[in-house]
């Protein structure tokens, strides 16, 4: 059955982009939660009447994510290919897409981070700190958990962009389902793969979706 | 126990600077319970934040259970913090953890061992009378509930000192009164030195053994609370004692009665202390021909003592009526003739 109508699918190079695709979205979600916190708290702690103020590191560092935010991902892409060289030793594949699918995602989860952690209410803190809290404490014990629902909202989006930036980077050689559906689906005028690829990461959004919801709902304790 | 010396809190804002203490001197004992009365934005936020060095003052100097507060900083300041803690308004406690978790918090910024932490917690929970509730989420409380666990935890390191930062303004009157109940308890149980700002005289008269008037960043005057009472210097402090010896519509009953009695003395009598338990209106009827109208009355009770007014309307003969007051006079309750008839 599945012959008539999609004579066209590979199953075992569907299932191999698939995959790549979601070790793709995988990594580079991990990384731009890592990256991305790190900025965000940057900007957030350095921000005015915060416990790191500092105007000059709070304007750097929000320059750096703007800039970042700015430039169209496909753009990004080849801007990053001699660093992509350099880091990953070829410009080819899944994993050369990760470097510039981290340093597109991260600034853009940044932002999510600082305004997630702006909403956390400052007296709160301000009782971490009449209890002698060091500042890693307030960090790692207040700041962070009472933000964790926003922060892990903020992820669920920013990954939904990442299979959408993966698809991007896959139609220039990265591989993945956009790959696929670019270089078999539409330069060779398959339209049952491209159907395939797309109804595929439709699925993967949504499992991204319901997973982020999921957790957000069973942490949110408010 | 808490010494301040002509502290003065300036903020620099675009500008025009602002300042919202203004030359404080501020002594408290050990084991007091002191409180600090003031509208909002009369500088009282900013004291009290001074006492823990959320505030750094930019004159005078702050000394807190033997630390230079306005000084130390770092570690050093983190630790003298321990023995100075403080409950808030609005509670502030984090909705991520339960009760138990929240409480224990403290403990786990002073490196307290995790079984030493669960036992210590568990005997919180008891004397602030939140058994059953150890796992609930802030969000499942009462404020009353929310307030018991900011005590908890603000007692959890053993502190020489309580800072309360109007820790019953967002509670109804009944919650009020049982937290407030709980801190005298404390006070007495731990031999605490609680400072306390609010700018409901109702607390500091049923809690409070001295308190601070602050207008403008500046104290007003200060006293034993009775004293305070009985004699208030300044208007604003007039004011605040209003709050709790006259009922609202004390000033229209006047002006009502007045035009009512058209013979006799209205007078207002001031009890302090034990005088406000004896008899002294049967004894006037009994020794006296005199009528005795009781118009309006209040008996309040302080930490010192028990204060109370009472209005009452005196008809009879006019040398009567004389003698019936030079009577009450004589008996060093506090007196003021507000009309003759």
């Amino acid at each position: 059955m599945a012959e008539t109508f999609l004579p066209n699918v590979k199953w075992d190079k569907v299932l191999d982009a698939a995959y790549e695709t979601v070790y793709m979205t995988g990594v580079s979600v991990a990384a731009t939660f890592f990256l991305g916190i790190i900025l965000g708290l940057l900007l957030f702690l350095t921000s005015k009447g915060n416990i790191w103020q500092n105007n000059v590191i709070h304007s750097i560092v929000a320059a750096i994510v703007n800039i970042f935010r700015s430039i169209p991902f496909i753009i990004l892409i080849i801007l990053l290919l001699p660093f992509t060289k350099a880091v990953v030793g070829t410009i080819l594949g899944a994993n050369a897409a990760l470097p510039a699918l981290i340093i597109g995602a991260a600034p853009f989860y940044a932002r999510m981070v600082e305004i997630a952690l702006r909403e956390v209410d400052k007296g709160v803190i301000e009782a971490a700190k009449s209890m002698g809290a060091t500042t890693s404490t307030i960090i790692f014990k207040v700041l962070i958990p009472e933000s964790l629902p926003a922060l892990v909202s903020g992820i669920t989006v920013t990954a939904i962009a990442l299979v959408g930036y993966t698809a991007m980077a896959g139609a220039i050689g990265a591989g993945g389902l956009g790959n696929l559906a670019y270089l078999e689906g539409f330069q060779r005028n398959h339209n049952d793969v491209t159907l395939v690829a797309t109804i595929l990461i439709l699925i993967i959004v949504f499992l991204i979706q319901f997973i982020g919801d999921m957790i957000t709902k069973s942490i949110d304790k408010r | 126990m808490i010494s301040l010396k002509a502290v003065t809190k300036i903020y620099q804002s675009n500008r025009n600077p602002v300042k919202a203490v203004d030359q404080v001197d501020l002594e408290i004992q050990s084991g007091e319970i002191f409180g600090i009365i003031g509208y909002s934005g009369a500088g009282k936020s900013t004291l009290i934040r001074l006492l823990n060095g959320l505030e750094k003052p930019t004159e005078g100097s702050v000394n807190v259970a033997g630390k230079r507060i306005d000084r130390i900083k770092g570690k050093e300041l983190r630790t003298a913090r321990k023995e100075i803690s403080m409950i808030f308004q609005h509670f502030n406690l984090l909705w991520s953890r339960t009760v138990r978790e929240n409480i224990a918090f403290p403990l786990e910024i002073a490196g307290v061992a995790k079984s030493e932490r669960l036992k210590r917690v568990d005997e919180l929970i008891k004397l602030v009378g939140l058994e059953g509730k150890e796992d609930a989420y802030p969000s499942q409380l009462s404020g009353g509930q929310k307030q018991r666990v900011g005590i908890a935890r603000a007692l959890a390191n053993n502190p020489k000192v309580l800072l309360c930062d109007e820790a019953t303004s967002a509670l109804d009157p009944q919650t009020t009164d049982s937290i407030l109940d709980l801190l005298v308890d404390i006070n007495k149980r731990m031999g605490l030195t609680i400072v306390l700002i609010t700018h409901e005289m109702h607390v500091i008269r049923k809690i409070c053994h001295r308190v601070a008037v602050m207008e403008n960043g500046k104290i007003v005057e200060q006293g034993d609370v009775l004293t305070v009472f009985r004699n208030p210097q300044a208007d604003i402090t007039k004011r605040f004692v209003k709050q709790v010896t006259e009922p609202e519509e004390t000033k229209e009953t006047v002006e009502h009665l007045l035009d009512k009695y058209k013979k006799g003395k209205v007078v207002k009598l001031t009890f302090i202390g034990d005088r406000a338990e004896q008899p002294v209106i049967s004894k006037l009827i009994r020794q006296f021909d005199v009528d005795v109208n009781i118009l309006q009355g209040k008996i309040s009770q302080t930490q010192n003592g028990s204060y109370g007014s009472l209005l009452i309307h005196i008809d009879g003969k006019e040398e009567k009526i004389k003698e019936a007051i030079e009577y009450i006079r004589n008996q060093q309750i506090e007196m003021e003739v507000i009309a003759n008839g």
